[in-house]
């Protein structure tokens, strides 16, 4: 079956590197999108860019920079390749705030490991009860596979389109 | 991509390559444009070579962006050889609105809307975080799974009356909670009965203007100035969980070599898989009747209580905006049953429909159109030709035309409220930036919207309402 376009509206045949990493980048960037939330979260490793990530959805949230880490949750999710893995990722940060008012501060000790084609992440999320009286000013509803890149090029860099 | 002109607002991408069937927008040239920026054309022709799709995939005047299907898009698929996808619903299962009728007039609340708005806002939780108020057994959410609306009714939350005028009369029979993950319970527990954020919101409003009276009479909507309430929230945690669980499920199952986008992900309808999305599908129907169900007499209790009475509170309808559902069309001249997909995207059946209530049914469906925040939101008619057009489907709301972050940057949520203020429009929020990023500029214009649905007959106009007090979760 052909498709048409580019799934992910993101130039193929631009210059290559674009989604680079590069030391000197922050741990994320919102980025424009007609409704919902989209970010680029970038990192030396997958781990920390996993972890950027969490903090990117945290951001479309909650100012993650005020929250006390008082409060540490270990999570553990797999998946098939490492787009599920980081849709299954971010999704618990989601679940965790919906049914245990955690308000993520950061994710640690992220650990991704895999065996057999199949992936695993191992983490610590720290953070706060929502109850201690954070603004939360908008849902995440879901982490969504739309417009996904995960590239690796000198560090790693996650595309990610949140519903919301 | 070429996109031909058909007719004013009508547009089609014709058929090529791997698409089954050719794609059609029904648009004004300037509300095409902006569909253009973003990759609502693209998902539209996706969609189109999905197996099984019948006639064309439509896109209503409002799409834009969405995940695999675009948000306003509409799809039918047949039973046999068809597929159903969770990315075709959405993930908040069942998002719609609600709208109910007062024999008030706008003078009887003036001196009261900031009682009734703050009464509303701190009867009605907007549920961030676990904050409900009711609690649940796992046994009651599963009750409320399947019987929808109707338990909501039986536990003292409004009347039959108001399932008669409820899409699906409040509850999707086939709905099977046995499907549900115990994360989707989890996050249902405690959020049932909760408005949610983003764009969900809880208004009164006016009677501004009237187009079609004997379709409003029929609507019970008499008179310029007369109150209504208009109610617009999803199936919450809940439904979003069912998708993210059923996307996994059908990617682990059928794998996602050849989709250009991951949430194109589906099954065959009457596959095993199929079957066991579209049961839970149903399930988070239902529990986003039950919640609108419970908001909406709470609503009514407010009224009472501030002003006395719940005088003539009857329910004009409810909507959903993001549904899978079998339903018989005419394909090639033959009656068929299709699952029809309407993702950001109302139901608008003509008169005769025998899935339209009995005081409707000589008129045609009610269909209610929300505007964005503190903006005009319209009421419809389903129209016959709304059935060979888009399988009788419009328009859901006003669409957005500028990201979150970018309103953010622009808006402030406290002056957004000031300027409201001065058109006296009362507005309360848990987040003034929250409020900012649902600012109405952020989103297009509902009134060329609604007026594209009814130039080319998809819905037709009936009556324009105005906010006077606003709840944004």
């Amino acid at each position: 079956m052909r498709w048409f376009g580019s799934p992910s509206g993101l130039a193929r045949d631009g210059p290559p590197g674009r989604l680079g990493y590069n030391g000197a980048m922050p741990r994320y960037e919102i980025l424009p999108h007609p409704a919902d939330g989209k970010f680029r979260a970038y990192g030396p490793t997958l781990a920390e860019a996993f972890a950027n990530a969490a903090l990117a959805t945290a951001s479309l949230m909650w100012d993650w920079t005020t929250v006390q880490p008082r409060i540490a949750v270990s999570v553990r999710v797999s998946g098939q390749d490492r787009e599920q893995l980081l849709v299954k990722f971010l999704n618990e940060l989601v679940y965790l705030f919906e049914t245990r008012d955690l308000v993520l501060a950061a994710a640690e000790d992220v650990r991704i490991a895999t065996r057999d084609g199949a992936w695993t992440l191992e983490a610590v999320f720290r953070g706060d009860d929502l109850a201690a009286g954070y603004e939360v000013y908008g849902l995440v509803k879901a982490a969504t596979y739309n417009e996904m890149e995960i590239a690796e090029n000198g560090g790693f860099v996650l595309q990610v389109v949140v519903d919301m | 991509m070429e996109i031909r002109k058909v007719d004013d607002n009508i547009w089609e991408i014709p058929r090529d390559g791997a698409m089954r069937v050719a794609a059609r927008i029904y648009s004004s040239a300037r509300l095409l444009e902006q569909a253009k920026g973003d990759l609502t054309l693209t998902q539209a022709r996706n969609v189109a070579c999905l197996p099984g799709i019948q006639r064309m995939s439509y896109v209503m005047p409002d799409a834009h962006q969405g995940y695999g299907f675009p948000i306003g898009g509409v799809a039918a698929f047949d039973l046999g050889d068809g597929i159903i996808s969770p990315g075709g619903v959405g993930y908040d299962i069942n998002c719609g609105v609600r709208m109910l009728r007062t024999d008030f007039h706008d003078a009887d609340i003036t001196a009261k809307r900031k009682e009734l708005l703050a009464e509303i806002f701190k009867d009605v939780p907007a549920g961030v975080g676990k904050g409900g108020v009711t609690k649940l057994s796992r046994g009651v959410l599963k009750e409320i799974l399947v019987k929808g609306a109707a338990w909501a009714v039986e536990n003292g939350y409004g009347t039959g009356e108001d399932l008669e005028r409820t899409e699906e009369g409040g509850r999707m029979a086939e709905a099977d909670a046995s499907g549900l993950s115990e994360r989707a319970l989890e996050r249902g527990l405690p959020q049932l009965g909760t408005l949610g954020a983003g764009n969900h919101f809880l208004e009164f409003q006016k009677v501004q203007e009237i187009y079609d009276p004997v379709a409003a009479k029929a609507f019970g909507l008499d008179d310029v100035g007369q109150v209504t309430v208009m109610i617009h929230c999803g199936s919450r945690g809940l439904g979003h969980q069912v998708a993210t669980d059923f996307i996994e499920q059908m990617e682990n199952a059928q794998g996602t070599a050849g989709l250009p986008d991951r949430e194109l992900v589906n099954a065959p309808f009457k596959s095993e898989l199929g079957q066991r999305y579209y049961r839970s599908m149903c399930a988070a129907v239902n529990y986003a009747f039950a919640n609108r169900q419970m908001i909406a007499h709470w609503v009514r209790d407010v009224f009472a209580r501030v002003l006395g009475s719940a005088r003539g509170m009857r329910q004009v309808y409810d909507v959903c905006h993001n549904v899978a559902k079998v339903e018989s069309h005419v394909v090639g001249g033959a009656e068929k049953r299709l699952c029809v997909h309407r993702k950001g995207a109302t139901r608008s059946f003509g008169p005769g429909r025998p899935e339209i209530p009995p005081a409707y049914r000589g008129v045609g469906q009610p269909v209610i159109i929300p505007g964005s925040m503190g903006t005009a939101s319209y009421i419809l008619v389903g129209t016959k030709e709304a059935e060979e057009l888009s399988f009788g489907s419009t328009a859901h709301g006003a669409g957005r035309a500028m990201s979150r972050h970018e309103a953010l940057k622009r808006f402030r949520g406290e002056q957004i409220r000031d300027d409201l203020a001065r058109q006296g429009i009362e507005l309360r929020s848990t987040s003034w930036k929250g409020v900012a990023e649902e600012a109405a500029g952020a989103y297009k214009d509902v009134d060329e919207v609604v007026r594209v649905s009814h130039a080319v007959g998809l819905g037709r106009l009936v009556a324009r309402v105005v906010p006077v007090g606003v709840m944004k979760g």
